[in-house]
């Protein structure tokens, strides 16, 4: 169905044949998708639409709905991650995600960034990492005198970009992220946006936002997605973002973006 | 309130409003009346207990009370064996329940499959935490003292008291768990950690308070309950001080039920006494709790 433009470098992710169900319901319907890597792809579409639950799929978070039934494929590094014998825990490790609100840990900033790592086994000097990921995630002059304090004690905004450092710190090869900027004001918002600028070149971002101008900021690809007569996710397009918002090849996008529907 | 209004004429009057508020004050004043009035029943109960016990017994507490053993005179009765066994019997219980209990509510709540079985075990811990306390010593006593061949000894009593509180931790446990917002199981296991990291450095820390506030609730039950270790002790004269878990016992409680039972006057002034000593052996037990809590509390907060 949605069929990638031109891209030279083989996917970080493939998503083939996918269906999800939650108990009976089918949240999505046969998704087909490339995700580019070294490049931020955004999800956008209406609600409900399932956009989220497909990220969900991806670093297998959707095993802790107990209703939840995945078919199809989602090839990452040669292996399918809903493989029998795929880890969930070791597919987490390398595909990390960042929520829709913050959630940072009730400990202090350091150990939150120090979490992951310390958790799989890091042997390194673990206060030099937490300062390099908190410098990748823009935040280091602002708590680097206050790593002891709790992680509530910062804003949302802060809290967000901490969410973020504590991902880099295991080196995701993969970032999902699900409305990252929802909870967060207009100036909070742009920091995070900035910041996943900044990354692209080195990660691959999947951004599952509801905010159409977002994705047109900041993303290279565009994914749109929406719902048909059973309330049933599927992708429309793919494409890059630029394409997407200006010259869509579906009407259906077309009338999302220009708000007709939605 | 007359001027007009989008719609040309409000729905309620204000002569009506004001008519209709009068009365709405009032029920609400005689509500509040009606609380507080609950409450005061409850605290003049307390105090009225209190102040009684303290007249009747303050002046009865010195050394020799704590130091010396029962007597049939009463001012050279003490309460040394009762005491010794309540805290031999009370620490052995908290050492048992405290694991135990909260390893069930962790499993229940973290690792149990939701089906009809989990539920049925669910639904009868429940229950459990219900049933009298006799219960409890007559069944201790056919398990612990005769099948086990335990013999009527201080182990058998914990373990009997460890039974009657075990449900009242497990529930409290499983609610403080259930607290822990699902945002941190969540963004644990999305750093790649296993369900026992994620128990073991979110969910526990975070529910730990309220574990130790069901472990308050649950030992001040212990300590206070005098039928079941009556049905497993069936001392009240003991004139040796417990050294180790397999040796007989009584415990405050049983020694108090003895004593206020007997006719002579001064014998009320030594109950009184050792009501005392028992409600300070709960309060140091419950502050020591709660200042463990608090220090958890600021752990994972600051």
């Amino acid at each position: 169905m949605a069929t990638a433009t031109a891209i030279s470098a083989p996917p970080a992710l493939s998503v083939r044949g996918l269906n999800l169900f939650y108990g009976g319901f089918q949240a999505l319907k046969d998704v087909n998708l490339d995700i580019p890597p070294r490049k931020i792809t955004a999800f956008i579409g209406p609600s409900g639409c399932g956009k989220s639950s497909l990220l969900r799929c991806m670093n297998r978070m959707n095993d802790l709905i107990r209703t939840a039934r995945v078919e199809g494929q989602i090839m990452f590094d040669g292996e399918n991650v809903y493989a029998e014998d795929a880890d969930p825990t070791e597919i987490r490790f390398r595909i990390g995600m960042v929520f829709q609100k913050p959630n940072p840990f009730p400990k202090s900033i350091y150990d939150n960034v120090a979490f992951g790592p310390k958790l799989a086994g890091y042997k390194g000097d673990i206060g030099a990492l937490v300062e390099r990921c908190l410098r990748q995630a823009a935040l280091w002059d602002e708590v680097k005198d206050r790593l002891k304090q709790s992680a509530y004690q910062l804003s949302g905004g802060q809290q967000q970009r901490l969410c973020i450092a504590r991902t880099l710190a295991l080196d995701p090869e993969i970032i999902l992220m699900d409305e990252p900027c929802s909870a967060l004001d207009p100036i909070a918002t742009l920091a995070i946006e900035e910041l996943m600028r900044e990354l692209a070149p080195n990660y691959t971002i999947a951004l599952v936002t509801h905010n159409m101008q977002q994705a047109a900021r900041v993303s290279d690809y565009t994914t749109f997605m929406t719902v048909d007569d059973e309330r049933s996710g599927y992708v429309v397009e793919f494409g890059e973002t630029g394409e997407i918002f200006s010259m869509p090849k579906r009407k259906a996008t077309e009338d999302y973006i220009t708000g007709r529907f939605g | 309130m007359e001027s007009t209004t989008p719609n040309g004429v409000r729905s309620v009057s204000a002569e009506q409003f004001h008519r209709s508020l009068r009365g709405r004050r009032l029920i609400g004043n005689a509500a509040v009346i009606l609380f507080l009035g609950s409450t005061l029943v409850g605290l003049a109960t307390l105090a009225a207990l209190i102040i009684d016990v303290l007249i009747d017994g303050l002046s009865w507490i010195d050394w020799d009370f704590l130091s010396t053993y029962p007597s049939r005179r009463p001012p050279d009765a003490g309460l040394r064996s009762a005491l010794f066994g309540t805290l031999w019997v009370g620490g052995l219980t908290a050492l048992f329940t405290f694991p135990i209990g909260t390893a069930t509510a962790i499993y229940l709540e973290e690792y149990a499959p939701r089906n009809r079985l989990t539920q049925f075990i669910e639904l009868n811990i429940s229950n459990l935490a219900g049933v009298p306390s006799i219960v409890y010593g007559l069944l201790g006593l056919a398990v612990f003292v005769f099948l086990l061949n335990l013999d009527r000894v201080i182990l058998a009593g914990a373990l009997t008291l460890t039974l009657l509180v075990l449900p009242l931790l497990i529930v409290a446990g499983r609610e403080a768990i259930r607290a822990v917002p699902d945002s941190y199981r969540q963004g644990s296991l999305a750093l790649g950690a296993t369900r026992w990291q994620t128990v073991r450095h979110v969910i526990l820390p975070s529910a730990l308070p309220g574990i130790l506030t069901g472990t308050i609730l649950a030992m001040s039950r212990a300590i206070g309950e005098a039928a079941p270790l009556l049905a497993i002790s069936g001392l009240v004269f003991v004139t040796f001080t417990p050294g180790h878990p397999f040796e007989r016992f009584t415990v405050l409680p049983i020694q108090i039920f003895n004593w206020v039972s007997r006719p002579q006057l001064d014998w009320q002034h030594v109950t009184a006494a050792a009501i005392i000593i028992l409600l300070l052996v709960l309060l140091t037990m419950n502050a020591t709790a709660i200042l463990l809590r608090d220090r958890f509390q600021r752990r994972s907060e600051e």
